[in-house]
């Protein structure tokens, strides 16, 4: 590595340290390594987290097969398919990065500009398909019960999840109202009132004989979720508390309500990651194209921020395999 | 390759690429199909975790040595940063999950089904 760093040409010293290099590292990329280091720790803080409280409700914790299984523009269920496609565009733009990192060992500033140039438009790429599996993920597919003990009731046909939609029907009749700045105080707004009600839920199941209850229990010889009798469910049912469609940090539709949270919050942290890459990746372009590197004489922010960019790419690899995957 | 820096590696990073993207097509698959041999039993958690895990980590080390170039760093350099994560995770890792499991042990049987 120690060839490719040349003595800074506008001798500016203050920030390289003075020109030593321990390990032959220069200050700012040893610095970046340790800056990594310790964001890395962080986000094993929060996957630790996650698995403490996943090994905790081990036996009713969401499956992902069951959560994530939308891809934008088509219909049906495809478990996995959509955050494999986020994994192969994030790999991808750490590939134009590290092209970009060896076009600049080059010192090809025309390479190094296209392939920086890729990498953002990759990120940005990512950035907005997370933002897609948010929305799907808050707004939710199926509908739920809540329980005044705090479990989830999903309901079933033949074995398969269907959402409220599919067997309550009518509008709501009991009369309750979204608050809003009109109806209510100008600086208020409600929460979002459920499509349907409790009584109008319960109504419909006792009505329609071929729905049964799903519990959040997993049943450890099958690796599914248990499915209850009839019977059963009407007596679950009947602690029913609210109507739950979507997710938010409150409640949400797919389970315990732990789960949306470090969603929220694992794959909210990273996306951040993701953003600031972009912010950070958006400047060095910028100084790519005006020349400053090639003026310096060397391409070494480029290497530093695609180390940043790769460690993005590291941490969702783990994110993926611990949320949608384990 | 630290003394070749000048050298262009792209084709080793296609290599790479093909390597991760190879894994992560496994991954996937294995994830949709769930082998029930591998899904429903297994050491600790199921051999398929087993092997999503370590899957992981070889994905890790690919991205880790290779585009974050740190097979080119002196040998020191490159341990006190992945001794210093690899030892503290794991220690970390270990105390909460098993504290994670004795939670279960002690909470789950107050939980009425």
């Amino acid at each position: 590595m120690a060839a490719n760093m040349a003595l800074p040409a506008d001798n500016k010293e203050t920030w390289n340290g003075g020109g030593i290099k321990p390990f032959g590292a220069s200050y700012g990329k040893m610095m970046m390594w340790f800056f990594i280091l310790s964001d890395a720790l962080t986000f094993s803080g929060f996957l630790a987290a996650y698995g403490l409280t996943r090994f905790k409700f081990i036996d009713s914790w969401p499956i992902a097969d069951e959560v994530f299984t939308h891809v934008p523009f088509i219909h049906g269920e495809f478990p996995m398919i959509y955050v494999a496609i986020m994994t192969f565009i994030l790999i991808f733009s750490s590939v134009t990065m590290v092209l970009a990192v060896d076009a600049g060992h080059q010192m090809n500033k025309k390479k190094v500009t296209w392939y920086m140039f890729a990498t953002i438009i990759g990120g940005i790429i990512f950035v907005g398909s997370q933002a897609w599996e948010w929305k799907t993920f808050i707004k939710g597919s199926y509908g739920a019960v809540k329980t005044t003990d705090g479990k989830i009731l999903q309901f079933t046909k033949d074995g398969k999840q269907i959402a409220l939609a599919d067997f309550v029907t009518g509008e709501r009749t009991d009369g309750v109202v979204q608050q809003t700045k009109k109806n209510g105080l100008w600086f208020e707004e409600g929460k979002a009132v459920p499509t349907y009600s409790v009584a109008q839920v319960i109504n419909a199941y006792n009505a329609n004989p071929d729905i049964q209850i799903r519990s959040e229990l997993i049943d450890f010889s099958q690796k599914k979720k248990v499915i209850l009798s009839r019977e059963k469910g009407a007596e679950v049912l009947a602690k029913a508390k609210m109507v739950v469609e979507g997710a938010d940090l409150k409640a949400n539709e797919y389970g315990n309500t732990i789960f949306a949270d470090f969603f929220f919050f694992i794959t909210g942290f990273h996306g951040f990651h993701v953003l600031s890459g972009i912010v950070i990746n958006i400047i060095i372009f910028f100084n790519v194209i005006l020349g400053t590197y090639e003026r310096r004489g060397h391409y070494e922010m480029v290497e530093k921020v695609g180390l940043y960019w790769h460690f993005v790419d590291l941490v969702w690899v783990f994110v993926f395999t611990f949320f949608y995957l384990v | 390759m630290a003394a070749h820096a000048h050298e262009s590696n792209t084709k080793r990073i296609w290599i790479v690429f093909g390597i991760l993207s190879i894994i992560t097509l496994v991954e996937v698959y294995l994830g949709i199909i769930k082998p029930e041999s591998l899904h429903l039993e297994g050491p600790g958690t199921s051999w398929l975790n087993w092997i999503f895990i370590i899957l992981t980590l070889a994905k890790a080390y690919g991205i880790a040595w290779v585009f974050m170039h740190l097979e080119g760093e002196k040998k020191w350099f490159r341990r006190s940063i992945v001794w210093t994560a690899v030892f503290l995770i794991i220690y970390l890792v270990t105390l909460v999950l098993i504290e994670g499991d004795y939670l279960y042990d002690t909470l789950a049987p107050l939980i009425k089904w």
